[in-house]
Formats: structure tokens, sequence, C-alpha cells
């Protein structure tokens, strides 16, 4: 089995990721990283992350969210994470990127939050 | 409780980190520590090894990484050698920091300096780095 699985869907202009798995060094990081850059590729510039189904992510993975961000962002899209768990919402704290990531907790608030 | 220990010795592969890192959590949960705790160690433990099998080791599968385990009624100590030039951890910049934020990488030691309770850094004589990190436990 795969070290992260990611499925799509769309919600108007807005794609949806679910990810269940590990966000760690290698595979994991690399998956994140294909997944947007191909969405990216086809114009889906409004990407919501749901990483419910996310039990684990290192450093790496943590870096290749802010890269996901980073790239987004730079091409005129926008990012937001939903329903973090507890320990991925402590690890966002303890980095400051609490403060860089719109976070939401329900999904069609998250969907109203895309401008 | 009496003082247990374990080894192990990997290759400077990617795949060998899931591997360390999980037969370590295997030996820190026996060994009596909190769910909250073991997380932080085995964060810890990860980062710790992914550094010395990327940045010490480069990848070079013909060089090994060494990991030492050591529980104690006080603490548990885990060692992380590798055959790396080394690094002064001085040199790496705070990741929180506004200008340092939107960085992609430089948070592994930030990790491990934030879930474990003392973390140092040597150079062995023979050559290699080896990092130490303890977690005190709370009686």
């Amino acid at each position: 089995m795969a070290e992260l699985n990611i499925s799509e869907q769309q919600a108007g202009d807005v794609t949806i990721l679910d990810m269940n798995g590990k966000i760690t060094i290698g595979e994991g990081s690399v998956a994140l990283r294909t997944a947007i850059r191909r969405l990216l590729e086809e114009g889906k510039k409004k990407i919501l992350l749901n990483l419910a189904g996310v039990g684990y992510i290192d450093s790496s993975g943590i870096g290749e969210l802010v890269s996901s961000y980073t790239a987004i962002e730079k091409d005129g899209g926008q990012l937001k994470l939903l329903n973090l768990t507890q320990k991925l919402q402590d690890l966002l704290t303890i980095t400051k990127l609490l403060t860089v990531f719109d976070v939401y907790e329900s999904e069609s608030e998250a969907l109203n939050g895309f401008k | 409780m009496t003082v247990e220990t374990t080894e192990l010795k990997l290759a400077s592969r990617i795949e060998a980190i899931e591997e360390a890192a999980t037969a370590v959590a295997g030996f820190v949960n026996r060994s009596g520590i909190s769910e909250e705790e073991a997380f932080g160690i085995d964060m810890a433990v990860r980062e710790a090894i992914a550094n010395a099998v990327i940045h010490g080791n480069k990848l070079d599968e013909k060089k090994l990484v060494w990991i030492n385990v050591r529980s104690s009624p006080d603490s548990l100590e885990i060692k992380v050698h590798d055959q790396g030039q080394g690094f002064d951890p001085e040199t790496i910049s705070d990741p929180t920091k506004e200008e340092n934020i939107l960085k992609s990488s430089g948070r592994g030691i930030f990790f491990m300096r934030n879930f474990m309770d003392e973390v140092d850094w040597s150079t062995a004589p023979e050559g290699g780095t080896s990092v130490r990190m303890i977690k005190r436990r709370v009686n």
C-alpha cells in the first residue's frame, strides 16, 4: 500500500484532495508535490487539502505543505487546509505555521473561504 | 526498572528511515513512556535518522548509520551516529523567525530540540557525527 493515498474531487472551481496516510520524507512528500504540480499544470489553482486521514507528518512533510502553499500563491491560487488532526495542529502551532495557513474544520466553511 | 538497550545499524537509504524509526518506536513504547511523549520522541528520532542518512551520509549506501537506545529509570537516551563530515548546529537558523517561516526545510533540528530535553552533537575521533538526545522520565 502506498504511504500516502490521495483522492481528488471537485466542488465548483475548488479541487479537494482527500489525503490518507503519512506525509513523510520520501514517498509521502513526493506524492503531495506531484499532485499539487499536476493540479497547477491543469490550471486548478484553488486547492483544499483534507488532512483528516493524515496520521503522521514529519519536517519533510511540513516543508512540502509550505512548498505547496508558496507554489500555489505564486501561481495566483489559494491553498487551504481542512480537518487537521490534533497532532498536526500542534506541529503547525510550534512552527508558527498556523499563522500562515488558512485552516478549517468544516468543508462548507472552507469552500466559502475561497475567493 | 532495569536498564535496557537496543542497537540498530542501517544503510543510508530513504526507506531505511521508516524501518529504523518504527523499530525504535517499538522499543520506546515498551519502555513505559506516555503516549504523548512517545509521539515526540518518535518525531525527534525520525528527524535524527533522516539527517544522518541524507545530510550526514548523503544517501551513500556504503555508509552506515548506527542507532543506540538506552532506557533507564531516569531517562531514555538515543544516539544516532553517521559517517558524515559533521556540521555546526549553531549555524542552523530558527525556522520560526519571520524570514524563515516560508522555507521548505530546516525544521528537523527544531523538532528534535522541541521534543527532547537535551540534544547535543559531537564529532567522533575516528570520524562521523553523533547526535545524543535525552528524554527525562517524569516521576
